[in-house]
């Protein structure tokens, strides 16, 4: 971490007043020109090679040149069967890893034929009721080639189960397989609103999670804790990277507090960020980002093996960036946002579609997306050379600084009493939703750019219209007759019985991972396991105050 | 309405968590001087009705990403009738496709702002309407 020594004085730039200043987004003033002595002054250049602590450059030392990112598209809609095609699809067109969509029942912990679940079966995303559903659904999946990530949070303990349950029937080592949850309750609570349980039982559950796969499938990735959906809220890029890490703490210390071993569980933890925004700035943010998880790793947890510092991270997305308006504009934003992530040593990619603004993605939507990646590792050049920016002098001192900031960002948890606090008090949310608000009367009087919204807007200009799919009433039928079936058929003896057991062990505040998946495996629902738990820890009273 | 401020229920109904839109607009009504009441997450029709008649508020919106408007404003419609609020201002945003528009509107919710409406234009709709 030793700054190069100035070779020699390089004269000092003009800064002309009667330029406007430029402020990035998390509050850094950008100067006109970077020097030398900018990099200096704000500490200088980590020195350490990718692969080594603190990883400023990159967690593996050869990058994409020993494997490009894993291109991992949102995808899951309606039933199972229908899922398991459209995986297959993308699979035969070169995607690499799976990342599946459930629909809000399932996220929020409903069966599809509750009253809540009414109109929502399989809309957003794939309805699971039972085991059943994930049996169909990665039927001739091969779970070693692909990864799956599955992208739940308020019922992500049950779905966890069933996915080790699916694969040990099939006869996979546990001991080896791999794959992700995302399984980060604290940011629901900030934004996308699938919470189920008070905030402190949800982080025990999410604990019990990384515990029980410690122990039974420790290749397994049971938490992906997203800076992404608090960026979404309106948090700015410092924030978003703060927050997380804050959120990531509090698993890890409550994953300590199980006697686990940091070593244990700290290299399967993994981020999920944002990368819509100012390119230098997202791009520093992630090296800034890598650089500090490593030193919270290494000098606050004592983190002994190198990969528990590793800030593995899937950035994609930038949904907030994207616009109804000139949709096509969207495919050039998602390319640059793609850009962004190679730039930054993202070990997973996931873009939004040019056409999400307005309706579920097409095919050919999605197939762009998966180009415009695959444009990148074939044509463009991005997997030669580890952090080709690295040794910039303006991606080097933003590096620092956005260090700073996230700092900053993290003090401020701390300041009003920890990240469960302020998510329980509703302190963060409020904070995001300002800003939220902000960002968006800035869109609205021109202050913020946004092509095609409020600049180069055309005149006459069609907006494509809204889409939605329709709403499969069918097919959300078939799923309650097949869930009922389900009922009437298996063991009921043995699923009250193994309700029973979670029950008692979330009493008595064990780990209920093990009574969960004799559960699921009895074909106990997810509505079923949900009320269980919901009986001991109770449902989560969201503050809705505004300052 | 001139004298006395106005007053705004903003509902979330459904298991739709988007909340970002809904708690711009609990902003941009407050700074234009409305009293905003905000319900949160996952609320029924019957909820948002109880909600509005108990804070006897003058107008009732509903924000609703997840394509779910119509059944949900068709039921919050019943509600809203059976607790007497139909002589308030019923309005909705979020994902609304173009021929879903005339559908809300005919069900009693005058005013409907697609994904991208301005938060200027729904706080004049509210004014002029309230009139």
């Amino acid at each position: 971490m030793t700054a190069p020594p100035v070779q020699q004085k390089t004269k000092k730039p003009r800064q002309s007043s009667d330029l406007k200043p430029v402020i990035n987004e998390s509050g850094i003033e950008v100067k006109t020109l970077y020097t030398l002595e900018d990099v200096i002054r704000s500490g200088g250049i980590d020195q350490s090679p990718p692969g080594e602590p603190p990883f400023t450059r990159g967690i593996h030392s050869e990058m994409y040149r020993r494997r490009p990112w894993t291109m991992r598209q949102y995808t899951g809609f309606a039933n199972a069967a229908d899922t398991n095609k459209r995986f297959k699809y993308l699979i035969e067109n070169g995607q690499t890893g799976l990342n599946v969509a459930f629909d809000l029942a399932t996220q929020c912990g409903y069966d599809s034929d509750a009253p809540e679940a009414l109109g929502e079966v399989g809309r957003v995303g794939m309805a699971v009721d039972t085991l059943r559903d994930f049996e169909i659904a990665f039927d001739g999946i091969d779970l070693d080639a692909i990864t799956v990530s599955l992208t739940v949070n308020g019922t992500a303990a049950i779905l966890i189960a069933m996915y080790l349950a699916m694969a040990e029937k099939r006869g996979y080592d546990l001991a080896k397989l791999r794959g992700t949850a995302q399984n980060d309750i604290l940011k629901e609570f900030i934004g996308r609103g699938t919470w189920i349980f008070p905030v402190d039982s949800s982080v025990k559950l999410v604990a019990d999670t990384i515990e029980y796969c410690a122990k039974i499938a420790p290749k397994y990735s049971p938490v992906s804790v997203c800076g992404y959906h608090i960026r979404e809220s309106g948090a700015t890029p410092a924030e978003e990277m703060g927050y997380a890490f804050c959120i990531a703490k509090a698993y890890t210390d409550a994953a300590l507090a199980r006697c686990l071993d940091i070593d244990e569980f700290a290299g399967r933890l993994s981020f999920n960020f944002n990368i819509f925004g100012n390119l230098f700035e997202q791009i520093a943010k992630f090296r800034a980002g890598r650089r500090h998880w490593a030193k919270i790793m290494i000098d606050q947890y004592k983190a002994k093996d190198p990969s528990s510092g590793w800030m593995r991270m899937i950035a994609g997305g930038g949904g907030f960036g994207l616009t109804i308006e000139q949709p096509e504009n969207n495919i050039m934003r998602g390319a640059y946002y793609a850009l962004v992530a190679a730039l930054s040593g993202a070990q997973t990619m996931a873009l939004c579609c040019y056409d999400e603004a307005y309706t579920i993605p097409t095919p050919k939507a999605q197939r762009i997306s998966l180009r415009t990646m695959q444009l990148l590792i074939e044509e463009i050049g991005l997997c030669d050379t580890v952090d080709p920016l690295g040794g910039s002098y303006y991606v080097e001192t933003l590096t620092n600084q956005m260090e700073d900031k996230i700092v900053e960002a993290m003090n401020w948890v701390d300041s009003v009493g920890g990240i469960v606090k302020a998510v329980s008090d509703g302190l963060i949310q409020s904070k995001v939703s300002e800003y939220a608000y902000e960002r968006q009367k800035n869109t609205e009087s021109g202050a913020l750019r946004k092509v095609g919204v409020n600049c180069y807007v055309e005149r006459n200009e069609e907006k494509p219209d809204l889409e939605l799919h329709p709403y499969d009433e069918i097919g959300a039928n078939e799923q309650i007759d097949s869930l009922r079936k389900i009922r009437a058929e298996r063991d009921n003896d043995v699923v009250g019985r193994c309700l029973r057991a979670l029950r008692d062990d979330a009493v008595a505040g064990r780990n209920v991972m093990p009574a969960m998946v004799q559960a699921v495996k009895a074909y106990a629902t997810v509505g079923e396991i949900t009320d269980a738990l919901v009986g001991v820890y109770g449902r989560f009273v969201e503050p809705t105050r505004f300052s | 309405m001139s004298e006395q401020r106005i007053k705004v229920l903003v509902g979330k109904p459904g298991l739709d968590g988007h909340d970002v839109g809904a708690k711009v607009i609990v902003h941009a009504l407050m700074e234009a001087g409305f009293e905003v009441i905000y319900t949160g997450l996952r609320q029924t029709p019957e909820s948002i009705a109880i909600k509005a008649r108990e804070a006897n508020v003058d107008v009732v919106g509903v924000s609703i990403l997840s394509g779910s408007h119509i059944p949900l404003c068709r039921r919050l419609r019943e509600e809203l009738q059976e607790k007497g609020l139909y002589d308030k201002l019923w309005i909705v945003g979020g994902n609304i496709p173009e021929e879903d528009r005339m559908v809300l509107r005919q069900l009693g919710f005058s005013g409907v702002f697609p994904t991208g409406s301005r938060t200027g234009d729904i706080v004049s709709f509210i004014r002029e309407n309230l009139k």
